[in-house]
């Protein structure tokens, strides 16, 4: 029962590694367009036509590009380097010192579980909020952050929560830790240098519209149709970076979920705790959308967390509840089953 | 030029099949090891313990050197851990556990004791430690049994003998030792 998880584990991994790379690469590249293609747009709107430049200006040197690619080129080294710092800054969350017993509790809960998961023990923070959730966060395979709300740690009896931690681990483990801290990074960077370059959109609009005029004299259709292109990337680009959060983190909760029956060999510990944590939601303070889909529980209450189906794959952070409840406590049946001699 | 092309590729077969397996095998000596670090811990924590307990519970000596006689067997046993000789700690190990649960059964009959907020946090270090060595040994079994099945699957089997893989043994719940429900005795005390 135990097997094909482990066996799948290294071609997670991969697949992990590889789509992490994958993600920059198109994550440089979608930088290179909006630079470049600016480029090419000031260039051909800047020809001289009949040997006499327009504007009095020839746009030669892409300085667009330059420094779009030098700025992803940053943006991408400063996410991998300090990528779980921004985003357990942006929860809030502060390293733990235990002094209750139940934070004494967890951090023991926690070394027993990284034995279990085989993986070193994590760093712990706790976010000052009342609504149950945790997260993990890290862009060094194996150099993980752990963080629980308060919430959490006094809702939770001491199997529910080695479950949930174990759940986490299980992230760890597949190495799903740095790509979703990657997305988080990457994506939370697009909607910043949109609102900050957002001035360049008049430029080019006002580009665009002079180059209109002179097309009545035989100008480049080829212009139009690369000014409609640019601009439309610019406007999808926030959105191309939400679908990103979505489509990675869907079918890895499913996973990780049965990962942590794998570890706790407790399963039915892990649905109650979903259970719990559903019921005791709270609206959150600390936990933002940027942040959403490295949670175990969705802090947001999205309506597409709650179906099924392509749109909702499209649209979900996490797979709908009762779907995931109704897995571990098969699996608990099964458990059950089988220590009870009922089946080989 | 065929022929050239299976042999590299087999010399290439081989190669990954004689790593993994030496990858295996590190990860069951390591898995081994976790083992071997959580239960010095747990060797550690019993005198603290006894003397929290000794105190309030001299009348039951018995039960306490019990859990003394059973501690000092498991650190001798310990000292040759190995993946080929488990059992033997396995088995030390496991007598230990019971004398402590039944040490544990006492100690709940005592309400005075049990109430010390020191008590509590020994209750919690202890739990915490006994999870923390059936979780590496779960880990050492999972990873051993995985070693093992290498071993022995076609073809990898054919490779085993070279990369001198030996069988890991699993470490076993001594059944009766485990499973046996520790009695308890209430003795009227002098």
């Amino acid at each position: 029962m135990a097997e094909p998880i482990t066996l799948n584990l290294f071609e997670q991994q991969a697949a992990n590694r590889r789509k992490s790379w994958v993600l920059i690469g198109v994550f440089l590249l979608f930088f290179v367009w909006l630079g470049l293609g600016g480029d090419l747009i000031a260039y051909l709107s800047t020809q001289p036509v009949e040997g006499v430049a327009p504007y009095g200006y020839v746009h030669r040197i892409p300085w667009l590009g330059i420094v779009m690619t030098l700025v992803a080129g940053w943006l991408v080294a400063d996410v991998l380097r300090n990528g779980a710092k921004k985003v357990l800054w942006t929860a809030g969350a502060q390293p733990l010192v235990a002094n209750t017993p139940e934070e004494r509790q967890f951090e023991n809960v926690v070394e027993e579980m990284a034995i279990a998961a085989g993986v070193p023990k994590p760093k712990l923070y706790v976010v000052p909020d009342a609504d149950p959730n945790a997260f993990v966060t890290g862009t060094a395979p194996l150099e993980a952050h752990l963080a629980v709300t308060q919430g959490l740690l006094s809702v939770l009896t001491r199997d529910e929560m080695q479950a949930v931690v174990a759940h986490e681990l299980g992230h760890v483990k597949n190495e799903d830790t740095k790509l979703m801290t990657l997305v988080a990074g990457l994506a939370g960077a697009i909607l910043l240098i949109r609102d900050g370059v957002g001035r360049s959109f008049r430029t080019t609009g006002r580009l665009a519209g002079r180059s209109r005029g002179g097309g009545k004299k035989g100008g480049n259709p080829l212009i139009l149709v690369l000014i409609v292109v640019y601009v439309l990337s610019w406007i999808l680009a926030p959105l191309i970076a939400r679908l990103l959060a979505t489509a990675v983190s869907r079918k890895r909760e499913y996973l990780a979920d049965a990962m942590a029956a794998q570890f706790t060999r407790n399963p039915g510990a892990l649905a109650d705790a979903l259970d719990k944590i559903e019921k005791h939601h709270a609206p959150t303070t600390a936990l933002k959308s940027g942040v959403a889909h490295l949670c175990i529980v969705d802090p947001t209450g999205r309506l597409a967390n709650q179906r099924e189906g392509w749109l909702a794959d499209l649209f979900g952070t996490h797979p709908p509840m009762p779907i995931r409840v109704a897995r571990l406590r098969a699996m608990a049946f099964q458990a059950r089953k089988q220590a009870d001699g009922l089946v080989p | 030029m065929l022929f050239a092309v299976v042999l590299v590729a087999l010399g290439i077969w081989v190669m990954i099949a004689y790593n993994g397996l030496i990858a295996l095998r590190n990860q069951t000596a390591n898995a081994l090891k976790q083992i071997d670090v959580q239960l010095k811990r747990r060797h550690d924590l019993i005198p603290n313990l006894i003397n929290a307990v000794q105190a309030a519970m001299d009348f039951e000596k018995d039960t306490l050197q019990a859990v003394i006689a059973a501690r000092n067997g498991a650190v001798k046993a310990s000292a040759g851990l190995d993946p080929q000789h488990v059992h033997d700690v396995a088995a030390a190990e496991a007598q230990l556990t019971t004398a402590l649960k039944q040490m544990m059964v006492v100690v709940e009959a005592y309400p005075d004791l049990k109430a010390t907020a020191n008590m509590g946090q020994f209750q919690e270090e202890l739990s915490s430690t006994e999870n923390k060595v059936s979780f590496a040994r779960q880990l050492y079994n999972d990873t051993a049994t995985l070693y093992n099945t290498r071993q022995q699957q076609f073809p990898t089997n054919l490779v085993a003998g070279f990369a001198k893989a030996v069988p890991a043994e699993l470490w076993e719940i001594e059944d009766a030792a485990e499973r046996a429900v520790p009695k308890v005795e209430f003795r009227r005390g002098a």
